[in-house]
C-alpha cells in the first residue's frame, strides 16, 4: 500500500501540469517505471523494518542480489516471450533438468565443464525447440504446450536421474572440476560479487539492446502486437518464437549451472517454481501477458523487487511466510498500475 | 508504358476450390503501369481469394500469373513481395500499438553497424517515413507515436506509402475505402491516384461503385468466382456500371445514392 499511495502520486503529477517538458512525461509514463517505484518502495520498507538487522549491510545485499540474478536471468528470456505473446511453464523445470544434463557427465562421466554445459545445451535446445514448434505449428495454447512440458520433463529428469545414479542428487561438483578453466565463469566472484549478478546484468543489458535497438527487436514486438500483421509483412513469426523458446530453456541451463556450483550440488527439483518467479518479474516490469508490451529492464527491476521480498522478511521479526502473500500483493498491484500508466500513455497520444 | 502485348500483370483462367466449394472458376484479370484496374463484386464472389493467390498467400489449382509477359509462381507472399506486389489488406497489417516509423519499416528495417553492432538505424527510418507521409499530403506530427492514434483513413493512407516506398510495382489495395467516411475515403482516393500517376499498376478491390467510378481505368465484375462482365473506362456509364453490379434490380435506388454521393465528395 506503500507503494500504491507513492506512484499514483508521482503518476498523476506529470499529468496534470501542462508545463512539464514532453520527454519527462514520457519518462514517467515508461514501463520500467512502476518495477522502478516498487524496488524502491520494497527497499525502503525493509531498510526501515530490518535495516539494523542486517538487509541494509553487504551480506544481506549480496544475497537478494545473488537471488535476483537467479529469477532474472531466466525471466530476461521471459520478457522477450511475453512480449512476443507466449509464455512458458516449463522454465522451472528446465532447470533442474539442465543441472541434472550438466551434472551427470561431470561427475559419473568425468567431462569438463565446456563438453558438460555442451549437452545441457542441447538438452534446452530440444526443449525450446519442442515447446515452440509444438505451439507454433499446431497453434496449441502456450500455457498448455509448456504445462505439458512442464510435467514431461519433471517426470523424465527424475525418472533418467535415479535409473542412472539410484539417487535424486549429484554432488561435489566442485571438487571434481576444481581446476576447469570455465569454473569462474559460474562459480565464485567479481570484485567480492557474485559472478550470478554479473550474468544477469549481461544479459539484461542484450535484451534490452535485441528489444530497442534492432530489427529483431521489432519483430518481436510484431509477433505479439499482432501477429497476423506480422507475418503479412513478412516477418518469420513461427521461428522466432521458436528462437526465443530455445533461448528461455538456455537461459536455465545458465541458472543451473550457477546454481548447481553455489551449492555445490545438483537436484531433480531444482528451480521448481522459477517459472512463477520469471514470470511475476516480468509483469511487475511492465510487460504483458498478451503480447507487445514489456522491458527487459523493468524485469531486471522486478527481479530485483522479487529478491528483496523473499530475501528481506529473513530479516524482520514478521514470518517468512507472509513472503507469498506480500509478492501476491504487489503483483496484482503492478499489473493495475501498468495496466492505467499504458491507458494514460494511449490518450495522451491520441489527444496530440 | 508496357507494350500493350504485355500488361504489367495479367492473371489468366485462375481457377481455386476449397474442397467442393469453388471459389473461382476461370478469373482473369489485368493490369498496366500507370492503370487503375477496379475488381468489384459482392461478398462472397471471390475476391477475397483472387487477391490472396496474386499476393502469393494461396496457390491457385489452375490458370497462370504473368509478370511482365514472364510466367511466375509466388513461394509466399514475401516472394510476390520481393517481384513489386505490395498487397494493402483491409486489416492494414499495421501493429496498431507500435509506433508509426516502427510499422513503416516492419519487416524492412534499416541498420547500420556490422557484425554484432548491427543495429535498427532509427534516425533514417524516422527522417524517410515523415518524408513518405509527408507527400501523401497528411500531418501525421510525431512519427514515433503509436499508429492507433491516427484515424483509419490516415492508416490506409501510411499502409499504401509504406507499400510504395519499398518499391511496388503493382499495388493490390482490398476494399481501401469500405471502413471509412465520407471525408477519410477521400483522403485514401485521392492519394491512390496520385499513385497511378507515379506509374504504379493498382488493383483496387472494392464493392463501392461510386469509389470505382471515381478512380478506375478498367473495371471487372466477379460473380460467384467468375468475371462477369469487362469494362474499359470509355465504354462504360455509371448507370451501367452499377446496373452490372446489382444486376439491374436496385439501379434506381443506387443511382440515387450515387448522385448524392457525387454532391458530398467531388474529387
Amino acid at each position: 500500500m506503500v507503494t500504491g499511495s507513492s506512484k499514483a502520486a508521482r503518476l498523476a503529477a506529470p499529468g496534470r501540469q501542462v508545463c512539464l517538458a514532453d520527454r519527462l512525461r514520457e519518462l514517467f509514463l515508461r514501463a520500467e517505471l512502476t518495477a522502478g517505484v516498487s524496488v524502491i518502495a520494497v527497499f525502503a520498507f525493509f531498510a526501515i523494518a530490518a535495516g539494523d538487522h542486517g538487509f541494509l549491510s553487504f551480506v544481506g545485499t549480496k544475497n537478494y542480489l545473488q537471488v535476483a540474478a537467479g529469477i532474472g536471468i531466466v525471466a530476461t528470456p521471459i520478457t522477450l516471450l511475453l512480449v512476443a505473446g507466449e509464455f512458458d511453464l516449463s522454465v522451472g523445470t528446465m532447470t533442474a533438468a539442465a543441472g541434472i544434463a550438466v551434472a551427470y557427465p561431470i561427475s559419473f562421466l568425468g567431462w569438463p565443464i565446456w563438453a558438460s554445459m555442451s549437452a545441457g545445451l542441447v538438452a534446452a535446445a530440444i526443449v525450446g525447440t519442442a515447446n515452440g514448434v509444438l505451439v507454433v505449428r499446431f497453434g496449441i495454447p502456450s500455457f498448455l504446450v509448456t504445462l505439458g512440458m512442464m510435467f514431461f520433463l519433471r517426470g523424465v529428469t527424475l525418472g533418467l536421474t535415479l535409473m542412472l545414479t539410484g539417487a535424486t542428487q549429484i554432488f561435489r561438483l566442485k571438487a571434481l572440476r576444481a581446476h576447469d578453466p570455465m569454473l569462474p565463469l559460474f562459480a565464485g566472484s567479481v570484485f567480492g560479487l557474485p559472478v550470478a549478478l554479473f550474468w544477469w546484468l549481461g544479459m539484461t543489458a542484450v535484451a534490452a539492446h535485441i528489444l530497442t535497438n534492432t530489427r529483431y527487436g521489432n519483430w518481436i514486438y510484431a509477433s505479439g502486437g499482432d501477429p497476423d500483421a506480422a507475418a503479412k509483412m513478412g516477418i518469420p513469426v513461427g521461428p522466432l518464437k521458436v528462437a526465443l523458446y530455445v533461448a528461455t530453456a538456455m537461459s536455465a541451463v545458465i541458472v543451473a549451472m550457477l546454481e548447481m556450483f553455489y551449492v555445490d550440488l545438483a537436484d531433480v527439483t531444482q528451480g521448481l517454481g522459477k517459472e512463477f518467479e520469471a514470470i511475476t518479474s516480468a509483469v511487475v516490469g511492465g510487460a504483458a501477458i498478451t503480447g507487445g508490451f514489456g522491458s527487459p529492464i523493468g524485469t531486471a527491476l522486478g527481479a530485483l523487487m522479487f529478491s528483496m521480498i523473499s530475501q528481506g522478511f529473513f530479516y524482520t521479526d514478521i514470518n517468512d511466510n507472509w513472503f507469498y502473500a506480500f509478492v501476491g500483493a504487489m503483483l496484482i498491484l503492478a499489473v493495475i498500475v501498468n495496466g492505467y500508466t499504458r491507458g494514460i500513455a494511449a490518450r495522451r497520444t491520441l489527444a496530440k | 508504358m508496357t507494350a500493350e502485348s504485355n500488361p504489367l500483370l495479367s492473371a489468366r483462367g485462375i481457377r481455386k476450390s476449397f474442397g467442393a466449394i469453388e471459389a473461382l472458376s476461370g478469373v482473369s484479370l489485368t493490369v498496366n503501369s500507370g492503370q487503375i484496374a477496379c475488381l468489384l463484386g459482392d461478398n462472397g464472389a471471390g475476391k477475397s481469394t483472387l487477391i490472396k493467390i496474386l499476393s502469393g498467400a494461396l496457390k491457385p489449382d489452375g490458370g497462370e500469373i504473368l509478370l511482365a509477359g514472364e510466367r511466375v509462381v509466388f513461394a509466399s507472399p514475401k516472394d510476390a513481395l520481393d517481384r513489386g506486389i505490395a498487397t494493402v489488406y483491409q486489416d492494414l497489417a499495421i501493429v496498431a500499438v507500435m509506433p508509426i516509423y516502427r510499422n513503416f519499416f516492419l519487416g524492412r528495417e534499416p541498420e547500420h553497424g556490422c557484425g554484432l553492432l548491427r543495429r535498427l538505424d532509427k534516425r533514417t527510418a524516422i527522417r524517410i517515413a515523415e518524408e513518405e507521409i509527408g507527400r501523401i499530403g497528411i500531418d501525421v506530427g510525431d512519427v514515433r507515436r503509436p499508429i492507433a492514434t491516427l484515424s483509419g483513413g490516415e492508416r490506409q493512407s501510411v499502409a499504401i506509402a509504406r507499400a510504395i516506398h519499398f518499391g511496388a510495382r503493382i499495388l493490390i489495395l482490398d476494399e481501401p475505402t469500405s471502413a471509412l467516411g465520407v471525408r477519410e475515403a477521400e483522403i485514401v482516393l485521392r492519394f491512390t491516384r496520385q499513385a497511378k500517376e507515379r506509374g504504379i499498376g493498382i488493383v483496387f478491390v472494392t464493392h463501392n461503385v461510386h469509389h470505382a467510378y471515381l478512380i478506375g481505368d478498367t473495371f471487372e465484375i466477379l460473380k460467384r468466382g467468375s468475371v462477369s462482365v469487362t469494362f474499359e473506362r470509355a465504354a462504360l456509364s455509371k448507370e451501367a456500371l452499377l446496373a452490372q453490379m446489382s444486376g439491374g434490380s436496385e439501379l434506381t435506388r443506387l443511382a440515387m445514392a450515387l448522385e448524392r454521393d457525387e454532391a458530398d465528395a467531388d474529387l
